[in-house]
């Protein structure tokens, strides 16, 4: 639950650990500007100067049988545009402090929370990145990314199978966030659900891991045609599997014909020169025009 | 799996239009659920029930309009229709394919009071 604006959020928790408390200035000013309409009082009444009559309510707002005025609403409203919402304004805090935000997704065990230990000891130096990690339950992913020193968000989502643009802007709230850094958002293992949830990331990044076979992205398509870029992770296990590389990637290819796969191994550490460059590029269109890129200069 | 989501969305958007067009139970809700959406209509409909329990939309009869899957083929030039996002274009087989519609997942109309 909480506190600022009210938000039931079930059984979400965000935790941030005991990080240091960096005096950014901005962490912790929790501006809420989209309004939770959690009040449940409805005003029933006569003449709301909408025009509409309101016939027949009870005390409790039951309709009274035989009193009762149906009509219709033209809503043609999208059913996701809170989320859409919430991931705008992150969107919107990444480009003004031009920070590159990807969002990992992948089955669980893929690998996701090696890689990124990996890759953040390949790019802590120069970029300063966080991490906002996402399970059902525990906190052992976010201990894991601490212990590279980045600054890392847990939330657990209970039951919910993804995280949604609502979560992240809280977790946001709670991150010593730096103007041109990289913000890694590693969502809840699950092919499925997190494809429809906007975090208000730059790209989303599919892992898949070699053991995981090289059908998958026809069996999850909503995913793999999510997603920008892919990572065929574990190729180090190759020599033992039947794996095929090429209909894997082939597979990508008809779901989303314009993917950009890499090979990596997050243990032997093939191809994590290429996918740092990925993300170095990546960052770079995110600086374009922003002035934590001219900086860097 | 995120049907229980989206249904929760669904109730989230009721009652912000019970406060904005003054009404307070919903009768019929009718949707659109493309096939590209990810959205399972038939646990979509099981989350509904359990989703609206107790709230303004209990009972309310769902409605699914479900739109086709259509695609544009680059090497035809022209608009097809596709089942899956792997689907291949039925007219030369190319996966040159840009997904134009079937991914609607939208509320189109309510009946209240
Ligand atoms: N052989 C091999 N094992 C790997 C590689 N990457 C990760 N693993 C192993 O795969 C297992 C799962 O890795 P995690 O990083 O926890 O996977 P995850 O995707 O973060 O998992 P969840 O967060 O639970 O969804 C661990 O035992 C890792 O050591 C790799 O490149 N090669
Ligand atoms: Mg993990
Ligand atoms: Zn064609």
């Amino acid at each position: 639950m909480c506190t600022v604006c009210g938000c039931g959020e079930g059984e979400v928790r965000i935790h941030g650990g005991d990080h240091h408390h960096h005096d950014t200035g901005h962490g912790h000013d929790h501006h809420h500007e989209h309004g939770h309409s959690h009040h449940h009082h409805h005003d029933h009444g006569h003449g709301h100067g909408d025009g509409a009559q309101h016939y027949g309510e009870g005390p409790a707002g039951v309709s009274v049988p035989g009193m009762s005025q149906t009509r219709l609403i033209q809503l043609e409203q999208d059913i996701l545009s809170k989320n859409n919402a919430y991931a705008a304004e992150n969107r919107q805090l990444f480009a003004e402090r031009g920070i590159l935000a990807l969002n990992l997704v992948s089955s669980p065990g893929s690998g996701k929370t090696t890689l990124l230990v990996k890759t953040i000891e390949m790019l802590a130096e120069r970029f300063k990145p966080c991490v906002i990690e996402g399970d059902q339950q525990t906190s052992a992913d976010a201990d894991r990314i601490r212990a590279t020193e980045a600054p890392a968000v847990q939330v657990n989502t209970g039951k919910g199978c993804h995280l949604d643009g609502h979560m992240v802007g809280h977790a946001l709230e709670q991150l010593p966030l730096v103007d041109g850094g990289i913000l890694f958002i590693e969502n809840v293992g699950n092919l499925v659900c997190p494809a429809a949830f906007d975090l208000g990331e730059a790209h989303k990044v599919a892992i898949l891991s070699v053991t995981e076979g090289e059908d998958k992205p026809l069996k999850y398509p909503d995913m793999f045609a999510a997603s920008d870029l892919v990572l065929l992770n574990k190729t180090d296990l190759l020599p033992h599997l039947d794996f095929d590389m090429d209909v894997a990637i082939a597979n990508a290819r008809k779901v989303n014909p314009q993917v950009k796969v890499l090979r990596v191994s997050a243990r032997s550490g093939e191809g994590m020169e290429a996918w740092c460059a990925w993300i170095e590029a990546a960052r770079a269109m995110q600086l374009a025009g922003h002035p934590a890129g001219e900086a860097a200069q | 799996m995120h049907e229980m989501s989206i249904c929760e969305s669904i109730l989230g958007l009721l009652q912000e239009q019970a406060q904005a067009q003054n009404f307070s139970k919903v009768e019929r809700i009718c949707l659109e659920i493309g096939p590209l959406s990810g959205v399972e209509v038939e646990a979509l409909k099981f989350g509904f029930d359990v989703v609206m329990r107790g709230t303004l939309a209990e009972g309310a009869r769902l409605d699914i309009i479900e739109p086709e899957g259509t695609a544009w083929c680059m090497p035809c030039g022209q608009t097809v229709k596709i089942e899956q996002r792997f689907d291949a274009c039925p007219e030369c087989g190319s996966h040159q394919l840009q997904v134009t519609g079937g991914g609607e997942l939208r509320v189109k109309e309510l009946e209240v009071n």
